[in-house]
């Protein structure tokens, strides 16, 4: 049984009706749906076991505190972390992303390197431009080439002594090239920079595993991979949690406190200012597990066949523009295309109409957009969900958008 | 919740016509005035250049990269504000370029009717 077949029935929104036509959802990218078991994994706690975490000393307290650190267990076993403590719980990729560039920041010397890369996502980019411009250090980019991968001898030509962080998705959320992760990684260890991946378009749709990938650190959203908004996941390698002040204080993350110091708390709940997201993190906790019970590698298989698919169709259709690797090289679950003379957002809206949903504008990709010398594309994205009969629905309606406008 | 509308009601006649052969898009040899700015949302740019004698918008031009709805705004309010006032054309407010565009715009794309309005608000503040 293919996999849209054996999940199709598990996601309730997918039956929504869309200007009357059944709904064709590829906007996973941006935020997936989630099944029915996160929904009432969510539900469940909040009628049965709500109450804050940690401190609490009674009965509701202890099982709210119980499932919220069987979440940190469960994402552990599924990304491949060595220990416990290196799951931190966020609110999201941004959120962990800006927690790591804030805490980073404040061991930066003025004339210090960040390194990131021309595809990044802005979450990946501002964070350390401001950081750089508190602290007086310089961001640097990885160019992209031609064909969607990085350029990593100029990666090599901008490393250097100076060089504290190499910051890079480990999947483009435009051109869905998946960077060479651990080679990146090798690369800036020689120089002694810590590397920082963004995993938000990868952790979804690939087989991870931390300890084979090297990373200093590791970040992700639950939204993008079936779980609820407002939760996410930063990785850390344990000795570099250890050599590290928090970034950001609040309760939870201290031991002991007087008016002018106080004393951290371990790992991971140094990192974890304030009560965090209980629920959400139950909710994760579902989606770990459905994703699971699927297997990773064959959502990869079937994600990638989608992806494949949708690179050919798009291609034959006279006006297209495809971005990206070429057809036949490994690519995320994301295709970004353009069409000559339209506008994306006039795609996307065109395509609404006839019930499909797709992404359209600069993605949050400003300098990449620069790059491809557009003001934005329209995307694709695909989750375990995504039949193939949709792929050719929107196939279809895209060959037939320009007698629309 | 309502309904988005459908392709029929967003894409007017209106705007297919004036965005595929819009009337006052091109440059504008001996502008007074020009303004640009840019949709966060999209990354769509408007520019306008006014002419204006005496107090009086004598002519208005528009380019820049944008989508239909926004190209179709922006000849909507050049044609609007040609032969009025700098303060008549400075009162053309969303309501005037949609009562023009008879179209059923969504929330999430009102900036791309509003954006040359800015703009030419901008253009008539120097």
């Amino acid at each position: 049984m293919r996999l849209d077949e054996l999940t199709r029935a598990d996601f309730p929104i997918l039956d929504r009706i869309v200007n009357g036509r059944r709904l064709v959802y590829l906007d996973s990218a941006a935020s997936s749906q989630r099944p029915r078991s996160v929904i009432e994994a969510m539900a469940r706690y909040y009628e049965q076991n709500h109450a804050n975490v940690h401190r609490s000393i009674h009965t509701l307290g202890e099982e709210a505190t119980e499932l919220y650190e069987l979440a940190r267990d469960r994402v552990q076993r599924f990304i491949g972390a060595p220990t416990r403590e290196e799951v931190v719980f966020t609110r999201g990729t941004t959120d962990g992303l800006g927690l790591i560039a804030e805490t980073i920041g404040r061991t930066l010397q003025r004339g210090d390197e960040i390194i990131v890369t021309e595809l990044e996502h802005h979450s990946n980019l501002i964070p350390w431009q401001l950081v750089a411009r508190d602290r007086g250090a310089v961001v640097k980019a990885v160019p992209v080439r031609a064909d969607g991968t990085l350029d990593l001898d100029a990666l090599d030509r901008l490393l250097g002594p100076r060089t504290r962080v190499l910051a890079f998705a480990h999947v483009s959320n435009v051109l869905g090239t998946i960077n060479p992760v651990v080679d990146m990684v090798r690369r800036a260890r020689r120089v002694g920079a810590l590397t920082v991946v963004d995993g938000a378009q990868a952790v979804p749709h690939l087989r991870l595993d931390m300890s084979a990938l090297e990373c200093d650190f590791y970040v992700f959203s639950a939204h993008k991979m079936l779980g609820p908004t407002g939760i996410g996941v930063m990785y850390g390698r344990r000795a570099v949690l250890d050599s590290l002040e928090p970034g950001r204080g609040g309760s939870e993350m201290i031991k002991e406190v007087w008016i002018d110091h106080a004393q951290w708390n371990d790992l991971p709940w140094r990192f974890e200012p304030g009560t965090p997201p209980i629920a959400e993190a139950v909710g994760l906790t579902a989606a770990v597990e459905y994703y699971e019970k699927l297997n990773m590698d064959r959502v990869a298989e079937h994600e990638a066949a989608l992806a494949a698919r949708a690179v050919t169709g798009l291609g034959a259709i006279p006006g297209v523009t495809v971005y990206g690797p070429p057809a036949g090289v490994p690519r995320g679950a994301v295709v970004a295309f353009a069409m000559d003379g339209l506008h994306p957002h006039d795609v996307a809206a065109l395509l609404d109409a006839d019930g499909i949903a797709v992404r359209a504008g600069h993605h949050c990709a400003m300098p990449l957009m620069r790059c491809l010398g557009v003001v934005g594309t329209s995307r694709a994205s695909f989750s375990v969900y995504t039949s193939p009969e949709e792929i050719e629905l929107f196939l279809d309606a895209v060959a037939g958008l320009r007698a629309k406008l | 919740m309502t309904p988005s509308p459908s392709a029929g009601a967003l894409y007017t006649d209106v705007i297919r016509e004036r965005w595929r052969r819009p009337r006052h898009r091109g440059e504008l040899p001996g502008a007074t005035a020009t303004a640009e700015d840019v949709n966060p949302l999209c990354g769509d740019r408007v520019r306008l250049a006014l002419q204006v004698t005496n107090g009086q918008v004598e002519a208005v031009r528009f380019a820049g990269d944008s989508c239909a709805i926004c190209t179709a705004s922006a000849d909507v309010v050049a044609e609007l504000a040609t032969g009025r006032s700098t303060r008549e054309a400075a009162a053309i407010g969303t309501e005037d370029v949609l009562e023009v565009l008879r179209s059923d715009v969504r929330p999430t794309r009102m900036r791309c009717v509003t954006l040359p309005i800015t703009v030419l608000a901008m253009a008539l503040a120097q």
